[in-house]
């Protein structure tokens, strides 16, 4: 069969194509939206790029919250009248036509005004007039046409940050400032003791003052503080010879413009500050549309459905979920997030826990049963009564943990500051040293020497060596889909001596496509049947068994009934054939007792029956990631690895096979413990690395030293970390260590290039010949050399990686 | 020679002017979103019909 790829989204059209209008379509959501954009003519959305849609996937009574007037008023950023204004995040823009699309709204719905995306961020704003269109339905127009709001928990804090720009603006003055003072500077840098320049002089000098004042007091104080707070905790950071720098830079040159003595160092001092400046907004990439600061709130609902009886009457409404109490009552859906402790009251809950503990298979709980918040209901409509409040459970308490609260990062001393130390009290000593030796000498060159000494080797070059190096090595990562925070988590990468794994959409897949089937062999017809009935289903095991299954005949069932979270019933000619859960298949069985053991129908399987004789069942195993083996292997060189999971022991054999011998395994983990692990580890002065997934997986993912998340989908939930690494790349971890280390030592080989900058300008400093000339031309050309050796480095080590 | 107060002057007034055009565009939020803008300037304003040359396709481009 050839394949038919849909002109809407581009997936392959499985179930044979939905012809409409000349094209070929995967399903009738993806022709729905063909259809509303062609009739309102914005077929130039298909213009723009190839099958750029995305098929909808609308859940009936899913934003039924949004009726509720106290989330609209959270969600809202401005209500008055009848302009409202909404930003949403859209995990599903990815191309031009997102953009177009989205901004062309207002030709979809007359009451929409404006919009606008953020495509980095993947935001869309829209003004709309809510008279003609609620925010409900403006939501749902948007999940009609593929672009799915992303609403969670965490819109309902409304908390908007500002957005920080004081570094552009402190860059924007230095560059400024530095611009103009390199052009008052200039005459004198060659021209002494000329007619018309001894008269102008004075009043370059002094404009040249007053443009240093702001990069020095503005631009420049961040540099002060970070000193100050240094030395207060008795560090010698790379800031404090920095400030000095800045500090003598100002006072000599001011000195020198009131005893009009010189031209004084402005131009190098504002350079100097541009520079540094420069390397930091470089070491700041961001990923916007990335947060690594989640935690449980963007994984939450809004709202839940709570019942409530009314005269003997029983009635639904939507709540918030902060405002449930104990004791209410709240319906949870299929594919619905239980939010908080709870008691199950009716229904058949299968919920998948495998985010919040790392337990591979959904669990069966029965009426009475005690659920966790944060399991996800798979199957029909359940009932529970809450036990606690959203806060107050036991997954949200994990986030009380200190760990949380502090700050990772200060913690940890850089390489740069490392070397700071040592290169201060270097510099000191040379600076006192000449300074005395110049007081027997020719004491009025004294206090010249020093101070210049002091300006020269200004640690420009090496403040920038890191900044530039693992700037542009975040940016290749980036390329090959590992996000990282910022450049710090490169330099803790190179120091790590321990890899700890999770288990459970970890080291596993979370695509269930390992599957095997045991029982009695199934006859042609039978199979011919099987496709073509579960062809005709849209439940997720229905469509992940009929992806692997033969589909050379299909023959199309007469009879097709569908028992929602039970199974199919469907029948052809004189077969007739049961396909679904265990209990669904086991009703009127004749050979029952060919059923599995108990254990088996924990797994994730789906059994089937023919003609009332039980045959079988498919079992979906997860699959191990690839390049699993070759990963561990080469890592296990010369770092310990550890597999940590809450699962429990079943796959131990397995992994056994597969993983080096070494590999240390510890199952049944709940989060505390996982947190604790690593505690322990580090308590042993390792440098410990926790790959994980899941929100079982925050707690030692905050504890470690890098914590990195796996992650199939990145526009999708991760928990806190220090890192994101799209799951197609995982075989390429080892990589990233060898990176990291090597960008460690480009960072040294720069520092050795800096220094020999320094030795030249000292030279000068020392022998008493430092002219302002001198510092203009030394100070930028090491800063530039360092960003090209740097840039160049990297780029070569970003080539070596693609190979 | 004074001429050169005037010009210093006019000089300085003339790099304000930039300056200060470029902190309100920063403040604005100008520069919160570069990559957007340089898509949505490639649109058509009006669709073009039954002339494919002119809708010629955009590259597939991703953001970093």
């Amino acid at each position: 069969m050839e394949k038919i790829n849909c002109f809407h989204c581009g997936e392959e059209c499985v179930d044979g194509p939905i012809n409409y209008s000349e094209k070929s379509f995967c399903c009738t959501g993806c022709k729905t939206v063909f259809e509303i954009l062609n009739s309102n003519d914005l077929s130039y959305y298909y213009d723009l790029e190839k099958a750029p849609g995305i098929s909808p996937k609308i859940r009936e009574g899913k934003y039924d919250f949004l009726e509720n007037p106290e989330i609209i008023e959270k969600l809202l950023e401005f209500d008055h009248g009848d302009s409202q204004i909404v930003s949403f995040v859209i995990p599903a823009i990815h191309c031009s036509s997102c953009i177009w699309i989205l901004e062309n709204l207002k030709k979809l719905h007359n009451a929409v005004k404006s919009s606008q995306v953020d495509f980095p961020k993947k935001k869309l704003r829209i003004s709309f007039s809510s008279k003609d269109l609620s925010l409900k339905e403006l939501v749902l127009l948007l999940a009609r046409i593929g672009y799915e709001p992303n609403i969670s928990l965490e819109n309902f804090e409304g908390e908007k940050k500002g957005i920080d720009r004081s570094l552009i603006y402190k860059l924007g003055v230095a560059g400024f400032a530095f611009g103009n003072i390199m052009f008052l500077s200039f005459p004198e840098y060659f021209e002494i003791n000329e007619f018309w320049l001894d008269q102008f002089k004075h009043i370059f000098r002094w404009l040249m003052f007053s443009f240093s004042l702001p990069v020095v007091f503005y631009s420049g104080k961040d540099y002060f503080i970070s000193a100050y707070k240094g030395l207060r905790s008795g560090i010698l950071n790379i800031d404090v010879p920095i400030a000095l720098g800045i500090a003598v830079l100002f006072l000599r040159s001011t000195a020198e413009i009131i005893t009009d003595t010189g031209t004084g160092f402005f131009d190098s001092l504002s350079g100097l500050v541009f520079f540094l400046l420069l390397g930091k907004f470089f070491q700041q990439k961001t990923y916007s549309f990335l947060s690594f600061e989640r935690d449980y709130k963007s994984y939450f609902p809004i709202a839940v459905t709570r019942i409530f009886s009314e005269t003997g009457q029983q009635k639904e409404e939507q709540v918030p979920v902060y405002k449930i109490q104990k004791g209410d009552r709240v319906i949870i859906r299929n594919e619905e997030l239980i939010p908080m402790d709870a008691i199950l009251i009716k229904g058949d809950a299968k919920i998948d826990y495998s985010f919040v503990t790392g337990e591979a298979e959904p669990v069966k709980r029965k009426r009475g049963d005690r659920l966790y918040a944060g399991g996800r209901q798979q199957g029909s409509i359940i009932e529970v009564e809450a036990l606690k409040p959203v806060q107050q459970s036991y997954l949200t308490e994990l986030w009380s943990d200190e760990v949380f609260s502090k700050d990772k990062s200060s913690a940890f001393q850089t390489l740069t500051n490392q070397i700071s130390k040592r290169f201060t009290f270097g510099v000191l000593s040379i600076a006192f040293i000449s300074a005395i030796f110049w007081m027997y000498y020719e004491p009025a060159k004294a206090w010249n020497v020093f101070t210049a000494v002091l300006i020269i080797a200004c640690p420009c070059a090496i403040a920038l060596a890191a900044p530039f190096t693992l700037g542009n090595l975040l940016r290749i990562f980036g390329r090959y889909h590992l996000y990282l925070k910022d450049t710090t988590v490169i330099e803790q990468t190179a120091k790590i001596d321990t890899v700890v794994f999770d288990k459970t959409g970890t080291i596993t897949s979370n695509k269930r496509d390992n599957i095997k089937y045991e029982g009695i062999e199934l006859t042609e017809e039978e199979k011919e049947l099987l496709s073509g009935s579960l062809r005709a289903s849209n439940h997720p095991l229905s469509r992940a068994l009929y992806r692997v299954l033969q589909k050379n005949n299909i023959s199309t069932p007469e009879v097709f009934n569908e028992y929602v979270g039970q199974g199919l019933e469907t029948s052809s000619k004189d077969l007739s054939l049961k396909i679904g859960s265990a209990a669904f298949v086991k009703k009127n069985v004749a050979n029952a007792s060919f059923f599995a053991q108990p254990e088996e129908l924990e797994k994730t399987s789906v059994h089937i029956s023919s003609n009332e004789q039980y045959k079988g069942c498919f079992t979906f195993h997860n699959s191990y990631r690839e390049h699993l083996s070759s990963l561990f292997n080469s890592l296990a060189g010369d770092k310990e690895l550890i597999i940590l999971s809450g699962d429990n022991d079943g796959e131990r054999e397995k992994l056994e096979q597969i993983l080096p011998r070494g590999t240390r395994m510890f199952f049944n983990q709940r989060p505390g413990d996982k947190l604790q692990f690593i505690k322990d580890l580090q308590n042993q002065n390792r440098k410990v690395m926790m790959v994980g997934d899941g929100l079982n997986d925050a707690g030692a993912l905050a504890q470690s030293d890098v914590g990195i998340v796996i992650s199939e989908d990145i526009n999708v939930f991760s928990p806190a970390c220090d890192g994101i690494l799209d799951a197609r790349k995982f075989g390429k971890i080892h990589d990233f260590f060898g990176l990291s280390s090597k960008a460690i030592s480009v960072i040294k080989w720069s520092f050795i290039l800096s220094l020999c900058y320094n030795l030249i300008g000292l030279g000068f400093a020392v022998s008493g010949n430092l002219m302002p000339v001198v510092a203009a031309i030394l100070m930028p050309l090491s800063s530039i050399s360092i960003v090209g050796f740097t840039t160049l480095a990297t780029q070569i080590l970003g080539k070596r990686l693609k190979n | 020679m004074s001429i050169i107060y005037m010009l210093l002057a006019i000089s300085v007034v003339v790099a304000l002017i930039f300056f200060v055009a470029f902190i309100v565009s920063v403040k604005e939020g100008q520069y919160d979103d570069v990559y957007t803008p340089s898509v949505r300037m490639l649109f058509d304003d009006e669709l073009i019909k039954n002339d494919p040359e002119k809708n010629q396709p955009v590259n597939k481009e991703k953001s970093n």
